[in-house]
């Protein structure tokens, strides 16, 4: 009998001393998770690393984006303006201030709306996350039953119907579905609330997570939280497109290929309930393709959220991006990319511990 | 109990891949099935089961005891796949969950064919393990399949068959994904199970050495129709059939 686990990197001695098998207080899992944190720390540092460069490399000069023209003439005008912001110092140091800045909590002020970066982004960012949250769990739901369906009625006219729909989602651009979607449903046949995330007359709900859905109902206001969810339903369908047709075509070859495999005949040859053989026996196998592309798919989201924002008039980290890259807003543009590669990060790690948790080969290897 | 299998008949794609297969297998007697790749062997230990390809269509009659098989409702069939009727995969590499611990793939199904709780099924999981020798069996519960090797996993895969105290095992081709040094030793635990369990084994294999090695019927298929059938050391000794005669003088250093 083999069992291979090699000790891995960041084992402390006492674990690798531990007879092999034996539960201890640090499971494989929980090993498994610290590896995985630990190499996110890194990449986060990378991050910032990397949104400080390239907003740096971008050609165009913010003393001409924030002062107007007659300021502009007057040299000690412009020069206070840069050692105020920190412009005149060598860029390396310009880095490690940043660097404290953002370990501190400190993004800088944006130039634009003269508050700091924090607050800015505090207020946009949960708007974009239930958005986007919203139509990531629509896509997988949706996308992988869909998928599932599809995989089993093979050649039939279901799975013909669901190949046509996704095909359309994956094609169809996103900024032209909001726009169709918004003026069919909100213009046309006025099923659909207006833009923003609640209607004009009511007040947001007290501020717990800035999710208004869950805010709403944490609060028990149910009228708000009826709004709230009335203006997510339209552009989450709009962005989740593209994703539900995406999960639908991975997962009906993902399901295919496993039922093929091996160890499905093996479990109906136990003589398991059909349940047991698809969610045990082929869900679960064919749910890590999924994982990767639903990860992947999550990010393609995050892009569409900037015109979908725009169109429905929400007021989210898309918006505010856009705001500030075509005002050379550098502290605001470089605390978006810190934020959209922080929540890359996360998703990267969400679906890391996902493979652990669903496939022991993972994170016992 | 006998398994007896008439005139059984597989159509796949207007292909006949059975044409009429008669077999019979007794408790406590293993019945070696062999013939070349293509030669319906492996069919013929999946229709039992009802496990054949989606599309195949089936005729004959397979009964176990008193009931055809092939007339039986998913349902009914459903309870005797893994409770009375089991089968051992080819290659134990694929054909256990890789995902799944070896003890819950033993206990699984007895909980739903035997209505066992978590405890007795753990138990009776354990006791299964050291039936096919594996060693620190209670440990070995909490595994996964790819911490074992290749002769462990087919030992693991045996102790899932036997879980529900099959009367009939079929074991396809159960040594051939392995080395050759452990094949006598799943050989040998097959044919001890066979005896002490009054099983009724049918053994899939298109290698003659292994046959000679444990069963004590032999039949012959080729192009999906059994040849020869008769006892062990007829067949081999005293082939009747020319097909039985070349098989056997193509295994290299032997004579017939």
């Amino acid at each position: 009998m083999s069992i291979k686990r090699p000790p891995a990197p960041g084992d402390d001695p006492k674990a690798a001393r531990r007879e092999p098998g034996r539960r201890g207080a640090r499971s494989p899992l929980a090993r498994f998770l610290v590896r995985r944190v630990l190499t996110a720390l890194l990449l986060a540092v990378g991050i910032t690393l990397v949104t400080f460069v390239l907003t740096n490399l971008v050609p165009g000069d913010p003393v001409a984006a924030n002062l107007g023209q007659r300021a502009l003439g007057d040299p000690a005008i412009v020069a206070q303006w840069r050692t105020e912001h920190g412009l005149d110092k060598p860029l390396p140091e310009q880095y490690l201030l940043h660097l404290r800045g953002v370990v501190q909590g400190d993004l800088g002020t944006s130039q634009q709306s003269h508050r700091p970066v924090l607050d800015d982004l505090a207020d946009s960012v949960p708007a974009t996350l239930e958005l986007a949250g919203a139509a990531i769990l629509i896509s997988i739901v949706v996308g992988v039953a869909f998928g599932v369906v599809a995989a089993l009625r093979r050649d039939r006219f279901s799975d013909h119907l669901l190949r046509v729909l996704s095909l359309f989602g994956i094609s169809v651009p996103t900024f032209w579905l909001a726009l169709t979607a918004f003026y069919v449903l909100f213009y046309r046949l006025r099923i659909a609330p207006g833009s923003g995330r609640i209607d004009p007359g009511l007040t947001p709900p007290p501020h717990v997570t800035g999710l208004y859905t869950l805010d709403a109902a944490l609060a028990g206001q149910w009228d708000v939280f009826s709004s709230a969810v009335g203006h997510l339903v339209t552009p989450a369908l709009v962005l989740a497109l593209y994703t539900i047709g995406l999960l639908t075509r991975f997962t009906r070859s993902a399901v295919l290929e496993v039922l093929g495999q091996d160890h499905v005949r093996a479990g109906r040859a136990k003589g398991l309930p059909p349940r047991v053989i698809l969610f045990r026996y082929v869900l679960r196998p064919a749910l890590v393709p999924v994982i990767t592309v639903a990860g992947l798919a999550f990010g393609s989201l995050l892009s569409g959220t900037v015109l979908v924002e725009a169109i429905f008039a929400w007021p989210g980290v898309g918006q505010y991006a856009y705001k500030s890259a075509t005002t050379l807003d550098l502290p605001a543009v470089m605390g978006v990319g810190l934020v959209v590669g922080g929540v890359y990060l996360v998703i990267n790690l969400i679906v890391d511990v996902l493979y652990g948790v669903i496939d022991p080969r993972v994170r016992l290897s | 109990m006998t398994l007896a299998i008439s005139d059984l008949k597989v159509t796949l794609g207007g292909r006949e891949i059975l044409r009429g297969v008669d077999l019979e297998l007794r408790a406590g007697q293993v019945h070696g099935l062999a013939g070349e790749s293509g030669s319906g062997k492996t069919m013929t230990g999946l229709a039992v089961l009802g496990l054949l390809p989606h599309g195949a269509r089936v005729s004959g009659r397979i009964t176990l005891g008193e009931r055809d098989l092939l007339a039986m409702t998913p349902r009914q069939l459903n309870a005797v796949r893994g409770g009375e009727v089991a089968m051992v995969f080819q290659d134990p590499a694929t054909s256990l969950h890789p995902m799944l611990t070896i003890g819950r793939q033993l206990t699984e199904h007895m909980r739903h064919h035997m209505r066992l709780d978590r405890r007795q099924a753990r138990a009776r999981a354990a006791d299964l393990l050291r039936q096919v020798r594996i060693p620190g069996a209670e440990e070995a519960l909490g595994r996964y399949p790819h911490q074992f090797s290749g002769g462990m996993r087919q030992r693991i895969a045996i102790a899932v068959a036997l879980a529900c105290s099959p009367k009939v095992l079929i074991a396809d081709e159960p040594t051939t994904a392995l080395d050759v040094t452990v094949q006598a030793g799943i050989l040998r635990l097959l044919r001890g199970l066979c005896d002490d369990l009054d099983l009724a084994v049918l053994l899939v294999t298109h290698d003659l050495g292994v046959m000679s090695a444990v069963a004590d019927e032999v039949s012959v298929m080729r192009d999906g129709v059994v040849v020869e059938t008769g006892p062990r050391a007829q067949v081999l000794r005293d082939p009747a059939h020319p097909y039985t005669r070349a098989l056997l003088d193509s295994l290299p250093g032997e004579t017939s």
